[in-house]
This record gives C-alpha cells, structure tokens and sequence, in this order.
C-alpha cells in the first residue's frame, strides 16, 4: 500500500485507537497522542513539497469496487498538497491549543476521536480522484462536524446547529453526488483527471449544465456561501478549537477545494463564471456586512469567515475565464486570480485560526466574548493583544501581514476582468471591482472591532465573569506560530509561491502560466489607491460607527434567511405529521384494509399484466352429490356468520365450517386432517364459549354505511384474488410433484402412513418448531391469565 | 370439483377479510379462524383431489393422494388453533383491562 493511502488511514485508526487508550493514559495525555498524529503527517505532506514544487503529481490506487469502476485512487498535485498541509499543519496547531483549552471534565475521548475521523475524512476528500469515494468522505466531514458541534450536547443551540449543518450540507452533498453521477453517465468514468479530458466533447450534452450546477450547490452549501451561509454563525457553538479548525480553516474550504478541483471540467464557460464570481461577491459583501453588527466575537468571525470564503470563491470564478482564452496573455490575466485565490486560501487559514484562538483564549479567561462587556484587556493580556493585532490587521489588509499581499492581488484580480472583458463583462463588469472594495472596507470595519473593542476602551470587571489574567503558556504556543507565519509570509512569500502556488494553479488552469512574482509594492496603480482608500473610509467608517450603526435595524428582521430555514423544517415536520396521521390511525381495522388492498391490488394486477390468468378446469375430479351438498352448506354458514346477530350463533356456525372441513377430509381420503381437525374444532369451540363468559354480549356496531360498503369491496376483492389465482394455478402443473419421493415411507423412515412419516421424520424439525410455537403460544396464554391488571401492576413495578 | 372446492376458498376467504375488518375483536378472532379453514383447503386442493387413496401404504394401493399438503395442513391446523387460542386470551384480558371489546376504543394515546 502506498504512503499516501496510509496517511489517509492513519487518522482514522489513531480514532479506532483513542478509546484504548484513554483507558491507560486518562484525559491529560490522551491529546498528546493525538498531536503525534497531524505532526507525523504534515512531516510527511511537508517532504513531498520539493517533488510537486518539481511539478510533479503522485498517484496511489487501491481496488474497492472495481467492477463498478470505484477504486481508492489517491492523487497527490500542489492543490491537493496545499489543502493536506493545512489540514495537518492546522490540525497540530488546534490540537494542541486544545490540550489547554478542554476543561478535563469534557469527554475528550470523543473530542479527540471526532476530530481525527474529521482529519481523516478531509484528507480523504482532497486527496481523492474518485468521485464517488471523494463523495463518501465529503459526507463523512459533514457528520464529523455535526458531532464536534454537537459536542456539548446539553446545550439547546449546540443540537440545533449542528442539526443546521448537517440539514444544509447533507443536502447539498446529495445535489453534488447526484452531479457527480451525470458527469459519470457522459464520460464513463469517476476519475476526475479522466474526466477533465473527456468533458470537451461533451460540452453540448443535456446534462453538462445541470452537473455543472449540481456540483456548485454541493460546493456552495460545504463553503457557505449565500443564501446557505446560514448554517455557519450556528455552527459556533462548537467548542472554539473547533471552530478555528473545521469552520474556518478546512473543513470550509472544500467546497472552494471542489470549485478549483472541478475548474478543469467546467472552467471556460459563462455560467462558471459567472455563477461563482457572483455568488462569490455576494457572499463577500452580505458577510463582511453582517459581521459588523454582531456582539458575539464568534459570530463576528463566522460572518468575517463566510465573507472571506466568498472572496476565494469569487477569485477562483474569475481565474476559470483563463480556460476560455487561447491568447496566453489574456488567460494569465485571469489565471492570476486563481494564483491569489490559492495565496488568500492559505492566508485566510493563518489569520482566522489564530483569530478563533485569540477569542477563545479571551472567552477561556475572562467567561465572555460579548464585545459589549469587553474592552480594555490590553493591560492584562498583552501577548494575547499581539497576536489579535496581528490576525486582524492582516485580515484587514494592512501591510506588514500577509492578508495584505493577497487582498492586494484580489483587487488586481477585479479591475483585470474591466481590462479584459470575457462573457459579457464589459456591461456589468464594471461592478465587480466596486463590490470588492465595497466590502474590503467593512471587511476593515470589523476587523478594528476585534481589536480596539477588546483589548482597548474602557475595563470594566463588574461584567466579566473572572479576573483577566494570560493563560498558560501552552495556549499561547500556537497562536504564536501562526503570528510568527503571518509576518514570514508577508517578507517572504514567494518561497510559498514558487513551490506551491504555482505548481497548484497549473493544475487548476491547466497550460496558462498563471505565476507571478508576489511583491508589496507595484507603484501607483488603482489597487493601491483602492487600498488607501480601503484604509481611509474604513478607519472613518469604524469611528463612526455609533452613527450609522442603525442602519442595520432597517432590515426586517423576519426577512432573514434563517427565518426561512426554520419556517421551511417546521412546515415540513408539519405537513409530514399531518400526512403521516392521516393513514397512520391507530385503527386496527384500517391497517388491515391496507394489508388487503395492497394484497389485490399488486397480486391481482400481477396476475392480469403477466398473463398468468388461466381458466381451465379440464383436469378436475367429477364432484359428487355429497360434496356439492357439503360445498353449499359451507357457503352458507359462512355467509350467515356475516348476518349473525348473537355471537353465541356465530360460534356455532364457526362450529359448521370446522365439522364440515372434517368431512372434507374425510372425504378427500385424509384421514388424520380430520382426526385433528375434529379434536381441535371442539377445543376452539369451548375455548370460545369459556371466552364468552368473560366478553359482552355483542352489541350493535355503529359502523358508518360507506366502511360498510368498502370493507365488502376489499373482502370481496381480496375473495376474488385468491380465486383467481387459485384457478390459474389449478389450471396448469409447472413442474412435476414431488410427492412421489416420500411414497417410499416404508424403506426410508420405517412407517406406513405416509403423512405421519413426513411430519416424524422427513420433516421433523418442522414439527419440533411447531411443538415450540404452541409452547409459546402456552406460555403467552399463561402469562396473560396471571398478569395483574391496572393499579396493582402499576405498584408492583414501582416497587 | 377443484373448481368448486376453490369457488368455496374465494368465499371463504371473502367473508373471513370482511370479519377481519370488523371491529369486534370476537368477529376479528372468528375472521380469522375462517381464514384458516379457507387455506387449509387451497393447500389441499393445490395437491389435486381425490387422484389416488388415502396415503396408507398398509393399503397397498396402486396410487395414494398427495400426502405432502397433508402433512402442511395438519401443522398449520395446530398452529392456528396456537393462535387463535393466544388472542382468544389476548382479547379477554384486553377487556378485563381496557373495559372495551371494540378495536377503536382500545385505540392508544395520540403520540405514542
């Protein structure tokens, strides 16, 4: 087995491991042997960089179901590369902050457990090349994050967000699958590579636009861009290492990753573009928005999270025009928003991770994250402060952080698409670079509120929880590092770009050299005065934020598309109850009229579509008078049971058939049938009439008229079926009877009534069986009779 | 003969669902003990009637009857007799507990 499928596994089997070892090592060192985990695979991840760098890919395949064409086909490129070294460089990072941030009376062998079923689910998802196992991994993120936002799962919220996510994602997980299959319907394979090359002729098929949106919904519901951002604010109720890994680092990057994987197959067609650059753009704007208003620094940073994602979806949207051009200036034009969509990708990962520690490290020292009860922390947590410096300006886009190159490159990116305009962007294009700065300027706004509103203002110790003091210095290792990338980017980020960025975006727009040299400085260009601006408006919007911060009270606030989301569960659980009670009565006699029409109707119409109806009596035996006489008389009881006014006359009619059937065998030469069938008839009776003793007189039925009529169609009906079919088969002998086998009763089981030897011996475990049934049966009857009824019982089980 | 004998299955049978659907428990319990009269003699006429003698090899005739739905009938007889003396039960404790013969009256709480 190759490495590569190993270091899949690898999380998955620390998983299977962590309840074994929480028994030896308890809650303190079980997150170390965790953190062994990610470290050995980012130490793996990290030595395969010189060979992608090289422009290199490796593939490793291992069979699972190669009849249907499913195999575990890893394949390792630079895209791949890029999201597994945040997966695993992050998930040391987040391991190991929450060695310090747990409490130890968390149930951290669950933690630990989800949170590497997650790491490996992720790195199975970018490391697939098969679609349906990409699927299947997809899936397993979406029910890993649901435990982890579940984890504390006393909490009303926790439960709802996670249901939220999982409801949303799941969702569009299966519009994703369901794109998957028609890609595979076109071009006969899953592979993603082969099927990068086939898709070209298949550009006219009816089904190339709705895979094409399918896959869009999966990667837009995973990345939550709007309108299904929703699910992300409510996913905050994980516990914050959580947040900072899953929900802002990886997990919500998949559906990004699945944009780039795909912008191969679909890239260089106008509905690509425009699609995700606009969604993209919506997402950004709507997020950076919204996230000003909140109090919560959670959600401030969930809302900052999807406005962010929604500006690397956008980036990747424009770079997939780069495949529409055969000029090879005209795609590197646009191929370098791809190239700043895989620099932000990372950038984002650092700052927001370390973000989401800084928080929790404030909400892990002094009880809140409520900006409202917050301000001037500085004093107290001043390394703390450091790091919230630095993640914030960076996501503001102030130089000296790494946010700064790449939001740079993302203007360059909208104003490129003004100098070459592709699928209609001369009329509206003009709009891109406008909502981009538009929300770069929010973006600035809310990132000042995480700094100045926390750490600086006014102290106020009455409405905190604890006195602020810096945590333990293992909490501050991580945000550290990330600080110490954050600036090492900033100086140093073509070590990044040469030997992952590059490599990356010639896998994602393949033949256009989308590479450039990452530099601070470009003179003065419109991107600079863009950001000056950004600086400017931002830093006047921000003080003056007590001004215009109603305007977010003109939003109705029952507009929302939360609002939505739980009218559309609540009509939906309505309406399923309401549909479900209207045939699930509780009635007893209605689910047998179910059993019934369901029985003639499919055995009935089986019997008319398959031609199986067949009427000939040729072969029957002459009846005599006897028989006649005593088929009459059946009937006739039978049909009289129907009219019965007293049940003491029902049971004697019961009595007539039971005799008669006697009679029958008799008559048909069975000898020990009617023995039994004697014998047993009198028990029934008297087993009756003792019941009788004990029940109501019957009393007359106030049944409505129409039951009436459609109990006697069902009966009448089901009657006719078994007629029919009993005809049809009566009609013809299939196959030959093998009755003829036990005539030879004598030789090979000793007895001479044939019917006797079959149930003694040819069949005997049949009536062993049996024999058990009516043990069964007797100890039900035995155990009813002696249960004690009503009040009695009741104390008896209280005791 | 089979014709008949099947015509009485079809009637049999026709009057046991209708029992069935009663809401006595007394007319459900006697549905269906119909009903399995009504199987008991499908199953005997499936063998075919009558083609030879009663399978007694003692008798040392030149054909003897089909003896393997004989041998089904005969367990389900039991069975059934099993059955319908369990509900027979089931039924008058049902009564001694819930006051009521009546199906819809015995009827559960809303949300179980």
């Amino acid at each position: 087995m190759h490495l590569l499928i190993v270091a899949i596994l690898i999380p998955f089997l620390a998983a299977a491991l962590i309840p074994l070892l929480y028994r030896r090592l308890g809650n303190l060192n079980l997150g170390w042997f965790v953190l062994t985990v990610p470290i050995i695979l980012f130490t793996y991840f990290a030595s395969q960089i010189p060979m992608i760098a090289g422009n290199e890919t490796i593939t490793a395949s291992l069979d699972w179901i190669p009849s249907l064409g499913i195999n575990f086909v890893a394949y390792l490129d630079g895209l791949s590369l890029i999201l597994a070294l945040l997966i695993t460089g992050m998930g040391s990072l987040v391991t190991l902050y929450s060695i310090y941030y747990l409490s130890p009376t968390d149930s951290l062998p669950h933690f630990y457990a989800y949170l590497l079923l997650f790491m490996g689910a992720m790195l199975g998802v970018v490391l697939s090349d098969n679609l349906l196992v990409l699927y299947v991994f997809w899936e397993l993120t979406s029910i890993s994050s649901f435990l982890l936002i579940a984890f504390w799962y006393h909490r009303k919220n926790s439960r709802s967000g996670a249901q939220k996510s999982l409801l949303i994602t799941v969702a569009g997980g299966f519009a994703m699958l369901a794109g998957f299959l028609m890609l595979h319907s076109m071009t006969g394979t899953f592979s993603v590579r082969e099927i990068a090359v086939y898709i070209m002729q298949y550009t006219d098929h009816a089904l190339f636009y709705p895979a094409l949106f399918l896959v869009l919904l999966g990667a837009f519901t995973k990345s939550a861009q709007f309108p299904f951002h929703i699910w992300l604010p409510d996913a905050m109720e994980a516990p914050t290492p959580v947040s900072a890994y899953l929900h802002s680092a990886t997990m919500v990057k998949a559906g990004i990753y699945l944009v780039a994987r795909f912008t191969p197959i679909f890239g260089g067609t106008a509905a690509w573009f425009w699609t995700i650059t606009i969604v993209g753009l919506i997402t950004l704007f709507w997020g950076s928005f919204n996230a000003i208003r909140q109090t919560d620094l959670k959600a401030l940073l969930a809302y900052s999270t999807i406005s962010q994602l929604g500006l690397i979806m956008s980036l990747f949207g424009m770079g997939s025009a780069a495949l529409y051009f055969d000029i090879a200036d005209a795609a590197a034009i646009y191929g370098f928003a791809t190239f700043a969509a895989l620099f932000h990708l990372i950038n984002h990962s650092t700052f927001k991770g370390l973000l989401f520690m800084v928080v929790g490290i404030v909400d892990h020292q002094v009880g809140t994250r409520d900006v409202r009860r917050l301000g001037g922390l500085a004093k107290f947590l001043p390394v703390t402060m450091v790091f919230a410096v630095v993640g914030s300006f960076s996501m503001a886009g102030l130089p000296l952080f790494n946010g700064f190159l790449s939001k740079e490159m993302f203007l360059t990116a909208t104003v490129n698409v003004m100098s070459m305009p592709a699928f209609g962007a001369d009329i509206i294009g003009w709009l891109i670079p406008v909502v981009a700065w538009t929300a770069s300027v929010l973006t600035f706004v809310y990132s000042m509120i995480i700094v100045f509103q926390t750490f600086f203002g006014k102290f106020d110790s009455k409405r905190l929880d604890r006195a602020p003091v810096e945590p333990n210095i293992g909490m501050l290792i991580s945000p550290a590092i990330l600080s110490i990338m954050i600036l090492g980017l900033f100086f140093f980020p073509n070590v990044l770009a040469d030997n992952l960025l590059a490599p990356a975006a010639a896998g994602i727009v393949p033949g256009v050299d989308a590479a450039v040299t990452i530099g601070p400085w470009h003179g003065f260009n419109p991107e600079f005065f863009m950001t000056v601006g950004i600086i400017v408006l931002g830093a006047a919007l921000y003080l003056l934020l007590p001004r215009w911060g109603k305007v977010y009270n003109l939003l109705p606030s029952n507009w929302s598309f939360n609002n939505l989301y739980t009218k559309t569960l609540s009509f939906t659980e309505g309406t399923s109850n309401r549909l479900t009670s209207t045939y699930m009565t509780g009635h007893l006699p209605h689910y047998f009229s179910y059993i019934f029409g369901f029985f003639v109707l499919l055995a009935g119409a089986t019997l008319v579509f398959t031609g199986a109806l067949n009427l000939d009596s040729s072969n029957d035996q002459p009846a005599s008078i006897y028989e006649i006489m005593l088929i009459l008389v059946m009937a006739g009881a039978a049909i009289a049971i129907l009219f019965a006014k007293s049940r003491l006359s029902a049971i004697l009619l019961n009595g007539v058939l039971g005799f008669s059937i006697a009679i029958f065998f008799v008559l048909f030469r069975a000898p020990d049938l009617a023995l039994t069938q004697l014998v047993i008839e009198t028990v029934t009776t008297v087993l009756f009439l003792v019941c009788f003793n004990y029940l109501p007189e019957w009393r007359k039925e106030y049944t409505p008229r129409r039951t009436k009529v459609l109990n006697a169609i069902i009966a009448i009906a089901g009657g006719l079926t078994v007629t029919l079919i009993a005809l049809s088969v009566n009609s013809v002998d299939l196959f030959d009877s093998v009755s003829s086998y036990f005539e030879d009763s004598y030789e090979l089981a000793g007895g001479n009534n044939i019917v006797n030897a079959i149930l003694g011996d040819f069949r005997a475990f049949d009536t062993m069986l049996e024999v058990l049934v009516l043990f069964i049966a007797g100890i039900g009857v035995f155990s009813l009779i002696r249960h004690r009824v009503g009040k009695e019982a009741d104390s008896d089980e209280n005791q | 003969m089979e014709t008949l004998i099947i015509l009485l299955v079809g009637v049999l049978t026709a009057v046991a669902i209708y029992l069935i659907l009663s809401r006595n428990v007394i007319r459900l319990i006697l549905g269906t003990a119909i009903l399995s009269h009504a199987v008991h003699l499908l199953i005997l006429t499936m063998g075919h009637l009558k083609t030879g003698d009663v399978p007694l090899l003692g008798e040392e005739a030149e054909t003897y009857v089909d003896a393997l739905p004989q041998a089904l009938i005969l367990t389900a007889i039991v069975i059934s007799f099993a059955v319908t003396a369990f509900i027979l039960v089931l039924a008058y404790r049902a009564y001694q507990d819930l006051g009521t013969d009546d199906l819809n009256e015995m009827r559960g709480v809303q949300d179980e």
